[in-house]
């Protein structure tokens, strides 16, 4: 009787050993593991604290070089740029296009970037209106959506402003596409 | 009472239903068997540390496999962008300097730990039959992972790594027949550039990880189908490889972690405890100054695993390329193929014991000269040179000439043994100092390489080189030393090696040339005919030395405050700092240098008329325009037309010819001498994390 209890109690004891053993090989291995993976981690996400930089102005015409005729000409948008190590000076960075009535003083901007899915809207000189080429989404030459299209919202319209030498100063900014609200990128 | 039991069965109902999808994965894919069979292996005579080794290198490798494939997802492997994408990861990513520091420390513990594994397979005589083909395989890994070890080193493309493999690949070059293709095939092309990286990396990230991944299968099944080779004698029953030998296997795993953090760690702890400010991208893993082939590098070293066989062929030194093709190819050839031949010779107890000594005196021999190496590179550190001071007499006063020298040794035998064995000595010490600084430059070089890339307008699309080729503080003294040093000094006076540098020298200390303390000695009647202005040159006694010694010592002519008024207005000509000297004081120096009782009696100053050629222009005096001109062609009307001392024209080529010094070369020094260079704002580096 006593001798089963010995064994018995043996048992336990070798059950909790192998029960010991197994947790900390696990913990061992675990916490071995846990810096080159939580490294791997840290670094792969360090994107998510980059941010385009808050909306700029940036000069991008003459006044006198965009036409008081009510249609739009395209301009491309000239800034530094920094991709990641790398610094662009006054490089193209996107482009724009800037619309004046007759007789106005005051521009309109619109952003190239499609609002559907972000591909490059092109003007249709002959049936006067934008056309995005990638899912055929078609704009007003104000910007405003040709039903039926696959844009969520109208072309999206840039902050803009005169000074005093006659230059034209966009305030340069991306939005996320694909949604009904226009939100601007960080 | 009811809700526990409720409770109770509701999670017997869900073990149920694990079981059961566990069941049906089983049949799918017998991975129970499977999971049995890798973790229920027999381990015989019981767990024991000395079987850890194998394990440890797997966790190695698969923290490098972890590591490299994010480093992957951020590097850029091109001559104008691996530096500057390695110096993002290391500077700029959260997180960058760990995940290197992992992955280049990792690499290093990967080659202790291979010679711990192979010590230990040796000496318990794992390799005998029927482990002979796994002994192999394991050879097969370890030339791998060195190979590996090999090609990583250059993908930073910083000096170290691009001429440490500037090295290794020439002497893949002597190799017989061969030789010259295959370096042309490794390199990418008849030099060294983007194919040179695109295809070391390819190797490194691709190819050989690959093939040690399909070794490392073949190695472990193997090693499965023959079971554990146990040490002799077995004196304890045998073990399970779960749970027991797997918790030293981790213990081990995590001791190697531990080491590798400590390493990548310890030097931030010791300098937060210095109280010095933490930049995270110091630590982890060095990078150097970017690659450049028109720099020498005398600090070049390869990475510590490999200096034996560096050391090893300055033993063949003298005897050409036969020496470094015996040094480089055939011993080491020699080496690795009495290894391979180890388990056929392992099969008598005499070759087995031959089998150890030979890889413990192959350690043991790497170790020596991996200790010498570093003794001869360190060895100024603590050798004693003014012991020496005899010798590096004797060896000026003679040049080093042989026969002067046994003459001044009076044709003593004797005394010239003695004399040889201490030149020696000398000798290496003078080029262990010379590593030393070399070093120093190197780390330099590095250091403000860092500081322009951290610049907020970035790396230019040029590449970092370009940068630093335009950087003043970075050529001004190179291009100082070789073209104007041989004359001129450029020494803070208040340095302790001063007088020494000044004696040597022939033209005029140009130490912070145009600023305040320039110009208050130039006009100091102790120090204008001294060696830091006109001492040493053919103006010693000129016109300008007598006006500074006779007139501006006459304090009723000159008043101290005139000759304050012009220093200050000096220094205000050269656009340098007056120490807020007041607009009226400038204003009256520029009133004296302009008037023709004054120094515009001889110098041409606004609008004084005086005609330029006896003296030099005063206009800009100092400014970068003036120092531009100066040095492109000091004969110019401007300055010294017709009493030019010895100062060659730099700018200005021979018949037409091209100039000693480019536009941009003269640009640079005029900027360096005028101390115009760009410095971080506050430290960039701790504020470099902050995304734009």
């Amino acid at each position: 009787m006593a001798e089963e209890t010995e064994k018995g109690s043996s048992l336990a004891t070798d059950q909790r050993r192998g029960f010991l053993t197994k947790a900390l090989a696990v913990a061992c291995g675990g916490l071995a593991t846990f810096p080159p993976l939580a490294a791997a981690l840290w670094a792969v996400l360090d994107p998510l604290r980059r941010t385009a930089g808050a909306g700029n102005f940036v000069p991008v015409a003459d006044l006198n070089n965009v036409p008081a005729d009510g249609l739009p000409r395209q301009f491309p948008v000239i800034a530094d740029r920094v991709d990641a190590w790398t610094g662009f000076a006054a490089e193209p960075i996107g482009a724009v296009y800037l619309k004046r009535d007759k007789g106005s003083e005051t521009v309109e901007v619109l952003s190239a970037t499609c609002p559907h899915a972000g591909c490059f809207v092109e003007m249709d000189r002959e049936s006067k209106c934008f056309r995005c080429p990638c899912h055929n989404s078609a704009f007003t030459l104000d910007g405003g959506i040709v039903a039926p299209s696959p844009s969520p919202r109208p072309m999206d319209s840039l902050e803009c402003k005169v000074d005093k030498g006659g230059g034209v100063l966009v305030k340069w900014q991306n939005f996320y596409t694909g949604i009904e609200e226009k939100v601007a990128r960080p | 009472m009811s809700a526990t039991s409720s409770s109770s069965s509701e999670s017997q109902q869900r073990a149920g239903m694990l079981a059961q999808l566990a069941d049906w994965f089983d049949d799918r894919t017998g991975y129970r068997a499977f999971v049995h069979e890798a973790l229920y292996e027999r381990v015989p005579g019981g767990a024991r540390w000395r079987y850890v080794w194998g394990s440890t290198l797997v966790f190695a490798f698969m923290t490098q496999v972890i590591t490299g494939l994010v480093l992957w997802a951020s590097y850029s492997a091109s001559a104008q962008t691996a530096w500057e994408s390695v110096f993002y990861i290391q500077y700029e990513m959260t997180g960058g300097w760990l995940l290197r520091g992992i992955h280049h420390v990792m690499a290093q513990a990967m080659v202790v730990l291979l010679a711990l594994h192979l010590m230990q397979v040796v000496i318990d005589g794992a390799y005998r039959a029927p482990r002979e083909v796994n002994f192999w395989l394991g050879l097969i890994l370890m030339m791998l992972v060195l190979g590996m070890a090999l090609t990583g080193y250059l993908l930073p493309w910083d000096q170290k790594g691009y001429w440490a493999t500037r090295v290794a690949t020439n002497l893949a070059g002597l190799v017989p027949l061969v030789g010259p293709s295959l370096q042309q095939l490794v390199v990418g092309g008849p030099d060294y550039g983007h194919h040179t990286l695109t295809r070391f990396f390819a190797l490194h990230a691709g190819f050989l990880p690959a093939t040690l991944v399909l070794f490392l299968v073949l190695h472990l099944t193997l090693f499965r189908k023959h079971g554990l080779h146990a040490k002799q004698p077995v004196t304890k029953p045998d073990g399970l490889f779960w749970p027991d030998q797997v918790l030293k296997d981790a213990v081990a795993m995590l001791a190697v972690m531990a080491v590798v953090l400590g390493v990548i760690l310890l030097p931030a702890l010791r300098a937060m405890l210095a109280g010095e400010p933490l930049v995270t991208g110091h630590f982890g893993a060095e990078l150097g100054a970017p690659a450049d082939p028109s720099q020498p590098y005398a600090a070049a070293r390869p990475e510590w695993y490999f200096l034996f066989l560096f050391q090893f062929l300055k033993v063949f030194e003298g005897w050409g390329a036969t020496g470094e093709f015996l040094g480089a190819i055939i011993v080491p050839g020699l080496t690795l193929g009495v290894m391979f031949l180890m388990p056929i010779l392992g099969r008598w107890n005499l070759g087995h014991r031959f089998n150890v000594v030979f890889t413990l005196a192959v350690l043991c021999g790497a170790g020596l000269l991996t200790a010498m190496a570093l003794h001869e590179d360190y060895y100024a550190l603590w050798a004693d040179r003014s012991a020496y001071a005899d010798v590096e007499q004797l060896l000026n006063e003679t040049g080093g000439d042989p026969q002067k020298l046994a003459m001044a040794l009076g044709n003593d035998a004797s005394k010239q043994a003695v004399f040889e064995k201490r030149r020696h000595e000398y000798e290496a010490i003078r080029k262990s100092e010379a590593f030393l600084v070399a070093v120093k430059q190197a780390k330099a070089d590095a250091e403000r390489a860092i500081e322009l890339a951290g610049r907020p307008e970035k790396i230019p699309p040029t590449g970092a080189l370009a940068l630093i080729r335009q950087d003043p503080l970075s050529q001004g003294p190179r291009l100082f030393a070789q073209h104007c040093a041989s004359c001129h000094a450029h020494v803070d006076p208040a340095a302790a090696e001063a007088e020494a540098v000044l004696a040597k020298s022939s033209a005029a200390n140009l130490f912070e040339f145009g600023g305040l303390s320039w110009a208050r000695g130039l006009l100091d009647p102790a120090q204008v005919a001294g060696p830091a202005y006109f001492g040493n040159t053919a103006h010693k006694d000129g016109d300008m030395v007598s006006f500074v010694t006779d007139d501006l010592s006459d304090t009723e002519t000159w008043k101290p405050a005139e000759v304050k008024a012009v220093i200050v207005a000096l220094a205000a000509e050269a656009g340098l700092p007056t120490g807020g000297a007041a607009a009226g004081q400038v204003k009256k120096g520029r009133e004296l240098m302009a008037d023709t009782d004054r120094c515009g009696s001889c110098h041409a100053y606004g609008d004084n008329e005086t005609e330029l050629g006896y003296a030099p222009d005063l206009n800009g005096w100092g400014s970068r325009e003036w120092l531009v001109g100066i040095i492109t062609d000091p004969t110019h009307q401007r300055f010294y037309p017709d009493t030019n001392d010895r100062m060659p024209s730099f700018g200005v080529g021979r018949d037409g010819g091209t100039p000693t010094l480019s536009a941009a070369e003269i640009g640079l020094l005029a900027d360096w001498l005028r101390g115009s260079w760009y410095r971080p704002a506050a430290s960039v580096h701790e504020t470099a994390g902050v995304s734009q």
